[in-house]
């Protein structure tokens, strides 16, 4: 674990830039975070992001919020945690503050609402690369449960809006008997 | 008075709403709406567009924006601190259980049967924002396609395959690019 002030830094400048940018709020967040943790800083394991993500998704308040905590718990400990998640809250915080307060014209500005549209494709793309990278992943390592796994999970919820939570579920009953299959081969040999 | 309503009211929302963004709306409706006169309908839903437009979750946004009308700056304050709170303690709590007992066998057989399904979920959000991009709906109508979304997408994607650059710069460009694209 890391505690010194240029660790602390760069956890609060990286939450604080994803955040900035996380527009539509979510999931939007882990394939930026990724993004930054695991291959540009390499501080965490492709496997841990995943696992995170999960962990954020399972428990309660915002997505973005849960996975910065996470986050910064891992790499600095509960003062990395609280580092992390004020870098998260503080842009909605401040960009809303300052919206409230001008709200009518905000809403009614052609520009604005032209960047948006441009940015909503932009952060489509930026989720696209990084599904395209992961699910890769693991097509390549050629095993039958995880890409059938992949398959279900997107099209329970894709096409027959599944909750989440219960898709998460069912998918740790999967991975524990496929565990309780393992072990009990690795006994028999 | 006002700044423990706020507090209790986003603390509940922020305790209740698992599984994010659009789990959390129905509550913070009910909040907000009905058990506090605190926005009309038509101001909520002003801000789940809003939230779709301004980086961030919806919770914070909303606790931001309800914090702000009702109390200026310290209710803003107040009702994200509130949002955050359940976050804080809960999520800490499960990152101490997990990097505690990751290493257990168990617990790997379940996170590697829950790790596919993460990527499932991912690309089924960013399936919904492409669609909301290219369609104004989720909804596929071959009538309305926005080719010029097409056109930012498949160029911010090009972009992220072949020079692998930090994330953040192409949604910049994207951005300036739908600024100039839509005034044409």
């Amino acid at each position: 674990m890391r505690h010194d002030a240029h660790t602390f830094g760069i956890l609060f400048l990286s939450t604080f830039k994803l955040s900035a940018f996380t527009f539509g709020g979510g999931y939007v967040i882990i394939p930026l975070m990724r993004k930054q943790f695991v291959d540009r800083l390499g501080w965490l394991e492709e496997q841990e992001m995943l696992d995170l993500t999960a962990i954020a998704q399972s428990s309660p308040g915002p997505i973005a919020v849960n996975a910065a905590i996470l986050l910064g718990y891992r790499v600095a400990g509960v003062p990395g945690a609280l580092v992390t998640m004020l870098g998260t809250v503080i842009p909605p915080l401040v960009i809303l503050s300052v919206i409230s307060l001008f709200y009518d014209a905000f809403r009614s500005n052609l520009i604005v609402s032209r960047v948006m549209k441009g940015m909503q494709a932009g952060v489509a793309a930026v989720i696209f690369d990084v599904v395209l990278t992961m699910a890769g992943q693991i097509i390549g390592r050629k095993r039958a449960v995880p890409i059938v796994t992949l398959a279900g999970a997107f099209i329970a919820s894709w096409f027959f809006d599944v909750h989440i939570l219960l898709i998460l579920l069912a998918c740790a009953l999967i991975g524990l008997a496929q565990w309780r299959a393992d072990t009990k081969k690795g006994a028999a040999a | 008075m006002i700044y423990w309503q706020l507090l209790w009211s986003f603390f509940q929302i922020g305790l209740f709403s698992i599984g994010g963004g659009y789990a959390a709306m129905p509550l913070i409706q009910h909040q907000v709406v009905e058990v506090h006169p605190w926005l009309t309908l038509t101001e909520f839903t002003d801000i789940v567009t809003l939230s779709q437009m301004t980086p961030g979750p919806i919770a914070i946004n909303s606790a931001t924006f309800v914090g702000m009308r009702i109390a200026g700056i310290s209710g803003a304050l107040v009702a994200t601190a509130g949002c955050v709170l359940p976050s804080c303690v809960i999520a800490l709590l499960l990152a101490w259980v997990y990097y505690r007992y990751r290493s257990l066998s168990v617990i790997q057989g379940v996170l590697g049967g829950v790790r596919p399904a993460v990527v499932a979920m991912i690309a089924s959000a960013g399936l919904s924002i492409l669609l909301l991009a290219l369609f104004g709906s989720e909804v596929i109508n071959l009538s309305l396609l926005d080719l010029r979304a097409l056109g930012i997408f498949a160029l911010a994607l090009a972009a992220l395959r072949i020079f692998k650059p930090d994330p953040i710069w192409v949604m910049a460009g994207a951005g300036v690019l739908g600024g100039i694209l839509y005034s044409l």
